[in-house]
């Protein structure tokens, strides 16, 4: 059970693999990228997590207290934001792939 | 290769995968038990070193506020792919301002939407501001306050049209203004070369923990920040909307 | 582990395995949005307000809207 976090982020990033690589519709796929990301944030987060630990976040309780690591969470903060804006760079490239070829078909045409 | 051989071959490559990668995590310390040394003396060492009592922003902003310029740099990298993609193609021109919706008539904004819409757009601002000012004392920053800024523009647009929207601004000073963020945090950090430090050194006076006015160059670059993220996302998101709502096929 | 961090972790990952399994977009980004909120209770209950918030704005307003524009756009132009 201790490793049930791990196995999270594991089925995660497996299932956002499956659905970019069996999709049929772009959007699916780009939809489906961002739960392969979350899968890293899950990870990360788990492994910098201390247990009866508080946030490291010392406005009111002293800096003695035991806190969780810090430096994955600045990782996981800036990823967060900085993967939304690459996946929108990529609905604005599905966006156009679609004027050119009227289909949003990953394949090409129907195999 | 057809599609349900491609898919056979995913899941034998992907059950291989995933029996590796549980195994590489079974030699991970058990879950609740972290054992590195750097978060520990960050936790410990951060409050009394620089004055701050949100260690995440500390780390983010002051001890690896390099790793953050680049993070930064990709955000203005895609939000720059954006607009270059979806510029108005030869066939496609400006049309009327106005949501529609083929093959059905739009219904009107309904009176729910625009009181909620104008009611709750003040207090998203200011407090997207709060989250960005008060990024160094409380769960918070820039890229957290930034976007919520740019939610609390985007707000306008549900409540009315895209006319209203266009009232706020400008494209090119929201430009102007993502631009004036990211080179405002590069400019804090040559303070920090010309106090005779290194690059994005904390070397401003870091006063009271607690108040508003500590930890050196940390406020200032949150601010930066807050500017770039909020501007830089209502360029991305108007950029969407310009496609969807006022470009026209001319066929 | 508490119950509370092993329900939200299941929660998590019946989320993902939704979104990946609903193949139309209009109803995924709308699970893309509740997904982003599941994320945020697993990261709140991890020690971790400042990720949480991040996850819920960008999660919850961010993506839902680029996504419904950008098939709003791709479904106007399809008929």
């Amino acid at each position: 059970m201790t490793y049930l976090p791990y196995a999270v982020a594991a089925w995660l990033f497996a299932v956002g693999l499956y659905g970019v690589v069996t999709s049929r519709n772009m959007l699916h796929q780009i939809i489906s990228l961002s739960v392969a990301q979350a899968s890293t944030y899950v990870l990360l987060l788990s492994v910098g997590f201390r247990t009866h630990a508080t946030a490291p976040v010392f406005g009111d309780v002293p800096p003695t207290r035991t806190a969780v690591d810090p430096v994955v969470q600045a990782l996981s903060l800036t990823d967060v934001v900085v993967g939304a804006t690459v996946t929108a760079l990529l609905l604005a490239i599905a966006v156009q792939v679609h004027k050119r070829t009227g289909s949003l078909d990953p394949e090409g045409p129907a195999t | 290769m057809t599609l349900r051989t491609r898919r056979a071959v995913f899941l034998l490559a992907a059950a291989v995968f995933t029996g590796l990668l549980l195994w590489g995590f079974g030699g991970l310390p058990h879950f609740g038990t972290f054992q590195g040394a750097y978060g520990v003396i960050l936790d410990h060492g951060a409050v009394p070193e620089r004055h701050i009592t949100d260690v995440v922003t500390a780390v983010n902003f002051d001890y690896r506020g390099f790793d953050t310029l680049g993070e930064e740099f990709i955000f203005f990298a895609a939000v720059v792919g954006v607009t270059c993609i979806l510029r108005a193609q030869p066939d496609e021109a400006s049309g009327h301002i106005a949501d529609y919706a083929f093959g059905r008539a739009v219904p009107p904004t309904s009176d729910a939407v625009r009181v909620l819409g104008l009611g709750l757009t003040p207090p998203t601002v200011l407090f997207g501001l709060y989250v960005i000012a008060h990024g160094h004392l409380t769960p918070g920053g820039g890229f957290q306050g930034g976007v919520i800024l740019a939610t609390g523009v985007l707000l306008i647009y549900l409540a009315g049209e895209l006319d209203d929207l266009h009232g706020l601004y400008t494209v090119p000073a929201l430009e102007r203004a993502e631009a004036l963020g990211a080179a405002a945090y590069i400019a804090i950090g040559l303070a920090g070369l010309l106090a005779g430090s290194a690059f994005l050194q904390n070397v401003w006076p870091l006063g009271r923990v607690g108040h508003l006015l500590s930890a050196g160059t940390v406020a200032p670059i949150d601010l930066a920040v807050g500017l770039e993220i909020g501007a830089g996302l209502v360029l991305l998101l108007v950029t969407f909307l310009h496609q969807t709502i006022v470009l026209r096929r001319t066929r | 582990m508490t119950v509370l961090e092993t329900i939200s972790l299941l929660l998590v990952a019946a989320g993902g395995t939704c979104v990946v399994a609903v193949r139309d977009p209009l109803r995924q980004a709308m699970l893309a949005g509740f997904f982003g909120i599941l994320l945020a209770i697993l990261f709140f209950i991890l020690q971790a307000p400042d990720v949480a918030l991040s996850e819920i704005v960008v999660g919850a307003v961010a993506m839902p809207l680029m996504i419904l524009v950008s098939l709003a756009k791709i479904r106007g132009g399809e008929r």
